[in-house]
Formats: C-alpha cells, structure tokens, sequence
C-alpha cells in the first residue's frame, strides 16, 4: 500500500557538487533556442539571423580577425573584473573604466606628438593603466571608507566616463580636419601599437592579453596574495580573524582589475581605431561581466568565452543588413546568463522517494 | 506661474518614473530579494507602452500590458532567486542585459515615432489658490496622482497590516517566518513580481509622460539612480517620494543651465545626477556609521528550509 503512496521530490543539497561544464553548453543552447523566439516575435527569420552572425564572426578571415580583435578588450575587462570577483566585489564599472584608459593614452598622443615609438607606447600604456586603475579606485574608496555599494557607483561611474569622452571628442580635442566628425585626429604611426605581422589588423596587445591570462592563474592560484584574495572572497570574517587587511587587498585589487580595463582601452585606441571616438567601446565592459561569469571565473573559460562573445558582437553588427539592430546581442547575452546562473543548481539537485509515515 | 512652480512640475515629472521603480525596489527588497534588472525593466516597460500605444491608443491596455511584461519578468526573477537561488545580484545584471536588448530590438518599429496626447491631466482648479504648491498641483497628470498614491499605500502596508509585517518578517528572518507558517516563497513571489511591475510602470512614465518618443536606451541609467535611492531612502517609501523629486530637481535644473545659454559643457551638466548620486551614497554611509544598518536583514540571502540555523 505504502509503495503507491510514495513519490518522489526534488531536494537541494547545498553540499552538492558544482554543476558540471557541460551544463554551461546546454545553457547557450537553450539561450539560443529563446532568443530564436524572440528574434521571431521582433519579425525576422530567426534561421537567417544566425547563419548571417555565424557568417560574420566566423566565417571568412576578415570576420575571424574582427571577432579576435574584438576578444581582446573582452578577455582583458574579464581578467579584471574577474579579479574583483574574487575578492566578492561586484565591480560592474570596466566599461567606465576602459574608457578612462582610452581618454589617457589618447592624452599622450595629444600632447606628446612627436614621441618615438620606444618612449610613446610604453608611456601609453602606463597612462592606460594608470587611469583605468585611478576609475576602479574611485569605487573602492567610497566602498572601503564608507561602505558604498559598489555596484551603484561603478556604474555610475560608466556614464561619467562617456560623458566625459564626448566631451573631449566633441570639444577640445576634435580633429579640426574631421569635417565636425566627433573624434580626436588620427594617431602618428609610432603611437600605434606594431601588427602581429605585415599589414595585419591583429596587433601585440593579442599576444600581451594571453600571456596576462596566465599571470592572472598564477598570481590568484599559487601566491599567498591570491590565498588572501580568495579567503576575503569566500570567507570574510575568517579573513579578518587571520589578520588579513580587507581594506587594503580591495583598494588594490579594484586597482588592478580598473588598470585591466584601462590597458583594453588604451590598446582600443592604439591598437585598432588609432583615434579616440565616443563609440570607441561597444558595450565591452558590460559583456565583461557576462565572460567572466560564464568562465566561473576560470582563466582557460576565459579566454574561450571572450572569444564566443567577441563573435556574437561581430555577428550582432553583421545582421545589422537584416534590419536587426546590433543590440540584439547584449539580448542574447542577457538570456544566455539567464540559463546559466539557472543551471549553477543541476549538481545540487537530488531526486528522492519520500514515503508517507518516514516523516521525509 | 511664477519660475518655483514650473521648478516643481519639472522636477515632479522628471521623478515620477524614478519614484515607481524606487517603491517597487523597496517592496521587493523588503521581502529580502535584490533586483538589480530595474534598468531593463524600465526599458521593457517603455517599449511595451510604445508598442501597445502607438497600436491601440488606448491608455488603460497600455498601463495593463506594461504591468503584464514587469510581472512576467518579475516571475522569472522570483523564480531563479527564489526556486533556484541562483545568485541576486547576477540574475538581475542579466535582467538589465536582456531587457536593454530586447526593447532595442522590439523598438525598432517604433523608434522615433511621437506619442501624442498619451497622459490625461488631472485639473483640480480649486487649488490653485494655494500658495506655491497649489498651481503644481492643480493640473498634474494621472501618473503622478497614482505614485502619490502608492507612497501613501505602500507606507500603510508596511506599517498598519498584518500583511506587511509578515513581509518584513521574510525579509528579516526567513527562518523566524517558515515556523511561524507565513510562505516564504509566497511573499517573495509576490514582492518581485509586483516591484517588478512597478519598475515596468516607471519606464512607461518616462515614456508617456516625460519625454513621448521611445529611442533606443532611453532610461540613461535610470533604472540605476533608482537603485540608489531605495538605499538613500533607507527602505522607506516617503523618503523615496522625498529623493525622487530631488533627483528630479537635478535633471531639470541642469537642463535649465543649459536653456539659460550658459558656457557650461552639457556633458558637465548631464554628469551632475550620476555624480550627485554617489555623493549622496557617500553621505548616507557617513552619517550612518556607528549605526546598524535599516537594510532588511536577510537581503540577498536565499532562503533554504533544510539550511535553516
């Protein structure tokens, strides 16, 4: 009798195991199936859109090195917002961030000119940094001093920075040759960051981007640093019973993960527009935050999921001849971190029979 | 009208949309939930009252079919955080993603295309006698009177029925609540997916009432700022009426500025709500240092039955 009385129910264990990867595939998948709906709904061929993104992010060499040009500001943001996550700060600020970076090295090409090559980049780079660092700071100050949720002033801190930038590119540092064109006058050659080889559109910052990854794996992963920086993430009160300096490890870690960011600007301007435009970033910052988290923070899944995102930007811009407006990939972006932090309980869910009188 | 008056009724339009999205993020952060989607939920809920009004001019199915979109992604907000537990913070950057997205691509049809006539006013002319808010009053249109209403509604709810008190009571100690039999699934439900409704009406506001052509991105950071204000009003609907039209104040005066031919950069003038907000942060946090913080307690804790302590 109690055998047809039984059933079955679903229960959380929280001590259950990280969702495997291969949940991460399913959920694009699923995303993608959604949005197909969605791109219906808006009355286009859902079909047609795809093939064209696929196309255009993928398909021919010139899409391929558009999507890698594009994986790099993505990568680096998502190394320094990964950062931040680390140390459980929600820094949502690298777009602001990044274009702080931007406005900076475009300043030394302003106003040093006449560089050489050997002193221009470095020097552009460390203004990149610096900057970027100087914008992640601004919301780490207010965080550690006055326990300002950062969330809302890194954000904030993103329409300050654009607004910022138009200022400059509609006002004082407009080319005057640009015909009321809004952005600055194109870099002299040596303040551009050199092709990865012949007349390439890849430049260095590729390579300098990847090698970054892999500092990133060892200084979080194998220095005490990195141990310190993860306690303080998973385990606050522990950390400040160990001695550790909170306060300090966020300042400096909102550095970093702003000067990451600013570093993607910088190489932006140098690397592939050569000039400061206000539509320098298409969103890179906020597409950050999705990388990051899609990685679980994980250098490798890094660099994979820059990638996948890079394509759907260069896809989102191909359907534009569709009469799909390009923001249907941050569409896309949202549904697919929908599937995911859905699926982030699979490894937790356990079937279970419960029969009546067990109390279960 | 003298130049306080036209201040007022600026600064009055200008935060009504803010003041429907701040009182639908404290009604579900009072339950214990963060919604972080409020950019996206204002941007859907503009679109739909775009798509809806310019289709049928009718303002009732508008204000209905926006409220059905917010409590539709509302529901799937409730349902990852609250079933799933999946993490707050990152289920509502990824409300904001796709609603950003998704209005740009539903919009597009409507894009640039002028509302007209779409808020009635309501005239009241007996208070036009009334010194300096009486002219303000008098003629303010139906959206305001209901925000109004729901600041004096909301404050009842949370202070004079049982109804309220249990919900603070899942926002405080979901633990405390499941023993005492009130449903912490059922409030947090409800809180989300009517806040989120709420958060949808503020776009369409914006859209009906502050500025009649949907373009693309049109909150500007909007759907922030209210986030902001729900901690600036310390979770208390008046002072979320009190904030609103101080930021709606600040939207208008540097528009003025602007108006009055100053040398001033816009761009300078547009920074001031971002800047002032973070300044008002700042202060909220100084000034309640030594003290506990008015956050509901259990705010951005998903609640286990089996973990209770």
């Amino acid at each position: 009798m109690s055998l047809f009385r039984s059933s079955f129910r679903f229960e959380i264990d929280p001590s259950g195991k990280a969702a495997p990867w291969w949940t991460t595939l399913v959920s694009v998948a699923l995303a993608l199936i959604v949005s197909s709906f969605l791109i219906l709904a808006s009355g286009a061929d859902p079909g047609a859109v795809w093939v064209k993104m696929f196309q255009g992010a993928f398909g021919s060499w010139f899409g391929l090195t558009e999507t890698l040009l594009k994986t790099i500001p993505l990568l680096l943001c998502g190394l320094g917002v990964s950062i931040a996550y680390k140390i459980a700060v929600w820094n949502i600020g690298a777009e602001g961030q990044l274009l702080a970076g931007a406005i900076a090295a475009t300043g030394v090409t302003i106003y040093f000119p006449n560089l050489p090559a050997e002193v221009a980049l470095p020097l552009m780079l460390v203004a990149g940094l610096a900057a970027g660092g100087v914008w992640g700071l601004l919301t780490a100050l207010p965080k550690v001093f006055f326990q300002v949720n950062e969330l809302i002033t890194s954000l904030m801190l993103n329409y300050v920075a654009f607004l910022g930038l138009q200022f400059l590119v509609f006002g004082p540092w407009r080319d005057p040759k640009g015909l009321n064109f809004p952005g600055s006058p194109v870099f002299p050659h040596a303040e551009t960051i050199p092709p990865l080889w012949g007349h390439s559109q890849l430049h260095w910052g590729l390579i300098l981007a990847l090698v970054l990854v892999g500092v990133y794996a060892v200084a979080v992963n194998m220095t005490r640093w990195g141990y310190e920086i993860r306690l303080i993430g998973a385990n606050p009160e522990a950390a400040l019973h160990a001695g550790i300096r909170i306060r300090r490890h966020i300042l400096g870690v909102l550095f970093i993960s702003g000067a990451l960011a600013g570093l993607a600007g910088m190489m932006e301007v140098s690397g592939v527009t050569h000039r400061l435009m206000d539509s320098v970033s298409p969103g890179y910052g906020y597409t950050a935050i999705i990388v990051a988290w899609i990685a679980r923070l994980n250098p490798l899944g890094l660099i994979l999921s820059a990638f996948l995102f890079a394509g759907l930007i260069v896809g989102g811009f191909n359907v534009q001849t569709l009469g799909i407006p390009p923001s249907i990939a941050s569409m896309i972006q949202g549904a697919i971190l929908f599937f995911v932090i859905g699926s982030s309980l699979v490894g937790k869910i356990k079937l279970r029979r419960t029969t009546p009188g067990t109390g279960a | 009208m003298d130049w306080i008056t036209q201040l007022l009724t600026a600064g009055l339009s200008a935060g009504t949309p803010l003041l429907f999205a701040t009182l639908g993020g404290i009604l579900i952060e009072r339950s214990g939930v963060i919604q972080l989607g409020a950019e996206g939920l204002m941007l859907m809920g503009a679109v739909t009252a775009a798509l809806v009004y310019l289709w049928t001019p009718n303002l009732v199915l508008t204000v209905v079919a926006v409220l059905v979109v917010g409590a539709l992604l509302g529901l799937l907000h409730a349902f990852l955080t609250v079933s799933l537990r999946a993490n707050q913070i990152v289920s509502g950057l990824a409300m904001t993603l796709f609603g950003t997205g998704l209005s740009a691509t539903l919009g597009q049809s409507v894009a640039g295309a002028p509302l007209v006539g779409s808020a009635p006013i309501v005239n009241l002319n007996f208070l036009d006698g009334l010194p300096v808010v009486g002219p303000v009053l008098a003629h303010l249109d139906i959206f305001t009177w209901l925000s109004f209403l729901l600041v004096v509604g909301l404050t009842l709810l949370f202070t004079r029925t049982v109804v309220g008190l249990r919900l603070k009571a899942v926002g405080d100690n979901p633990g405390t609540a499941d023993v005492m039999g009130i449903s912490v699934t059922f409030y947090r439900y409800a809180c989300v997916t009517a806040g989120s409704a709420l958060m949808a009406l503020g776009g369409a506001d914006l859209l009906l009432v502050y500025s009649p052509t949907w373009i693309q991105g049109m909150t500007a950071g909007r759907g922030w700022i209210a986030v902001a204000l729900i901690i600036f009003s310390q979770w208390s609907p008046l002072r979320a009426l009190i904030g609103t039209l101080f930021f709606g104040l600040l939207d208008t005066v540097g528009f003025r500025i602007q108006l009055a031919g100053s040398t001033i950069p816009p761009y300078f003038l547009k920074m001031i709500p971002y800047v002032v907000t973070i300044l008002v942060l700042i202060l909220v946090g100084w000034r309640s240092r030594h003290r506990p913080s008015s956050a509901p307690r259990a705010l951005g804790l998903p609640y286990l039955r089996e973990q209770r302590l």
